[in-house]
Parts: C-alpha cells; structure tokens; sequence
C-alpha cells in the first residue's frame, strides 16, 4: 500500500472539547503517513493560543516571522472628536468619551471601518505584531507553528498566517484548537475533510454534535474517531449512525496509550499496528475527498 | 448633574445591576431637574468591548457620574480619560443610590475592581489614551 501522491487534501483535526486526542491523533497520523512516502506530509499547529504538537514531534524550527494586524491611530490635532469611527466599530476598540480618544488595540479586528469612515482622515492604520509563525521539519514533515502573543485575544490573524503556509503539494493536517469559537472555524474553513476527535461519553457527545453542526455549516464533511473507546456509553455511536457519519476510527481505553503519551511518544511510536489503521484511514478519507470533488465538479 | 446607573430596569425604582458593561439598561437620573431617561445598553450582549460600548454609550447621553458595582479596565480607562467619576454601588434601586450619592453615602471608585472579561482568565493591555 502507498499513499496516493496524486491527491493532496488538507485534513482538519478537530474536537468541541480539549483533551479528546486532537493533537495524539494528528501527529500520529502525519508521522504514520510520512512513514510510507518520507516527504509527503505537512503538519500545522493551529492551535496557536496553546501550541503542542511540537512537544510530540521535537521539530526544528529555524525559521520564525511576525504576524501583524493593522490598528488604528488616531492624529489629535486633525480629529473632530465627531465619533464616526466609535460607532463605526463594532468591537468598541475605539471610543470617543468628550474630548478624549481611545483605542484598545487587544479588542481591535484590523478591519479599517475606523480609518474607512473617519471623515477628515485623520486615523492611520499601523501595523501592531500579535504573534509569531515558526517553521521547519520534523524528521522529513514540513512543520509549521503559530504562537498568539500573551495578552492577546484575537487569535485568528495568526490561525490564518499558519494557514497561509499550506503546501498543495503536500498532504496537510491542520491540528485545529478546541471547542467551536472562531479560531477553531478558521481552521476547518476551507478544509477538504475535517476529523473529529471525541470520547464516547455524555460531555464528549454535547461537544461533537457543536462540532458537526460547526463543520456543516461550514461545509467542511466530517467523520469521527471515537478515543477512549470502551469507556463511558454507546451515545455517540449511536448518535453517529443516526445523523449517518462515519466513524473512521475507534482508539480504545488502554493504559499503554496513555502511559506513552505522558512520555511525550505518539501513538505509532509506542504501538506501531497503529500506523496501518492510520494509513488505511487516511486512504478512505482521500477517496471521499475525491468523490466529493468529482460531485462538486459535475453539478 | 446627570448620572448613570447600571440597572435592571428602566425605572427609578428599577433595581441596580451589579455589572457595568453587562448590564441591560442605564437609568440616567438628572440630579438638578429629576428627569429620569432610562437607556437599553446594546453592549450587553457584545461578544468583547462591552465595557466600552456602555462608557461610549452613557457619555453620548450626557453623563458625569457613574453608579455600578463592578468594572474592568478597559471601562475604567474609557471613562477617566473622559473625566466622568464612578462611584460604587451597593443594593437597592437607582432611586436609592442616586440618594445616597447625593448625601455623600458613595465611595468614588479609585481603580478598575473586575478582571477583563470577567470569568475568563485573561491579561489585559492599557490602552493607549489620547
């Protein structure tokens, strides 16, 4: 069996909750799917709020540049103090109390509706560094990682900068960060499949029908891997062969797994039959990838 | 004088809302002529900035006086920089702070006494004032 070089899907690792095995499985399957075509694969660390995937996979990372938003300043002398652009911002990262001006860059999007409406011109946009995007290899896994700075709220500018590092040429898996906010859907958005990483109990099942719903309405097709199979109860598969998506993979409760992952080993190291199942996972998800896109071709 | 109070309602005999940039409705009291306007506070429902938005909002209605009971940092610099004093609310309806006030029974708010997005453990940055 060899990984198809032909076809090139991005693949988005998610979960509606953390500590399901977003990150356990992503590198796993990278390191697995590098395994059979050395070369062939691109993780990146979406999850730039917390950072992991290179505590599993020890990349080296030479490579580092900022990510920048543009924000707002505002020239005094040439302000009215009219107050267009306070109300102009819908995320009240500018006010306008009396004569005084205010911007709070952490609140700021960077969309410009500030400078965009300011009728005398006196708001200029500059740019303000809001995190860093660090790149290299891991073994031969392109390597990518994002890292919002401390203090600040807005992580998506640097859920996209990682992003704007996707190699076409390149199997991608995007370790996406938890739950279903807006950084999460910046990274499934434009995905080619998005695996959903859940455990099979009553908490993992609220979060995993947030997830579909997130995926759906993105338009992103999802399947799911059941972790921990064995424990809790059998909600979630039921809940899956009710809305009809697939359960790609069932990682079951054992010890060992848990006892390697704490070593900082991912799960091919530590029991390598899990390379195969992985390898055979992604094949199936490469084949709905590509009906999806011969459907989408013919209508 | 004319003073904000975060309230439940729109009333004078409207109950105090604890919170500042959450709170539904400001009950602006002018102390002068005892005209009452209470104001819906869009912001409540904002995702961030809410704080903000509330100080932008009660300084557009003509505010110089604050009554609340909990604050951030980002409302706090919005509202010293625009000079309008926060005093500290404690139980009971806008009618009855704005009494209190009135008899000097206020402490004014000397520093911003709730955490950025209260309940989320976050760091905020001071804003830059103009």
């Amino acid at each position: 069996m060899s990984v198809n070089a032909t076809s090139r899907p991005t693949m988005a690792i998610a979960a509606g909750k953390g500590g399901t095995g977003k990150t356990l499985v992503a590198t796993s399957l990278a390191i697995a799917l590098d395994a059979h075509d050395p070369g062939c694969m691109q993780i990146i660390d979406c999850d730039v709020e917390e950072p992991n995937a290179h505590l599993l996979m020890q990349p080296d990372l030479p490579t580092e540049a900022p990510v920048e938003v543009l924000v707002p300043e505002v020239d005094l002398d040439t302000c009215t103090r009219c107050g267009a652009c306070a109300r102009a911002c819908q995320f009240s990262a500018i006010a306008v109390i009396r004569q005084a001006v205010l911007t709070f860059h952490d609140l700021c999007a960077g969309c410009g509706a500030c400078a965009y409406v300011c009728p005398v011109d006196a708001i200029t946009e500059v740019k303000r560094r809001v995190g860093t995007v660090q790149s290299g290899h891991s073994d031969a896994i392109d390597f990518v990682t994002g890292t919002l700075n401390v203090g600040d709220q807005r992580a998506t500018p640097v859920t996209r900068a990682v992003k704007n590092r996707i190699r076409e040429d390149l199997i991608t898996i995007l370790d996406a960060p938890p739950g279903t906010a807006c950084p999460m859907q910046e990274t499934v958005e434009g995905s080619d499949y998005c695996i959903l990483v859940t455990e099979p109990t009553p908490f993992g099942l609220s979060n995993l029908q947030d997830a579909v719903e997130t995926c759906r309405r993105i338009g992103v097709p999802c399947g799911v891997i059941i972790n921990r199979d064995g424990s809790g109860n059998d909600g979630v598969e039921r809940y899956c062969a009710q809305e009809g998506i697939e359960v790609l993979l069932r990682i079951p409760q054992d010890r060992r797994i848990a006892e390697a992952y704490s070593r900082g080993e991912t799960l091919v190291a530590a029991m390598p039959q899990w390379g195969e199942k992985l390898v055979e996972m992604y094949h199936h998800i490469s084949d709905v990838v590509a009906a999806q896109a011969t459907k989408e071709g013919v209508s | 004088m004319k003073v904000a109070v975060s309230s439940r309602g729109t009333e004078r005999m409207s109950v105090v809302d604890p919170r500042f940039g959450r709170a539904p409705y400001f009950v602006i009291v002018n102390t002068e002529s005892g005209e009452v306007d209470g104001i819906e506070n869009p912001g409540a429902l904002a995702g961030t900035g809410a704080g903000v938005a509330a100080a932008q909002l009660i300084a557009d209605a003509g505010a110089e006086a604050v009554i609340t009971s909990a604050l951030g940092p980002h409302a706090w610099a919005a509202l010293k920089s625009g000079g309008i004093q926060v005093f500290e609310a404690g139980r009971g309806t806008v009618d009855a702070m704005v009494q209190l006030l009135l008899q000097g029974g206020l402490a004014p708010l000397e520093e911003p006494n709730a955490d950025l997005k209260a309940g989320a453990a976050r760091f905020g940055q001071s804003p830059d004032v103009k």
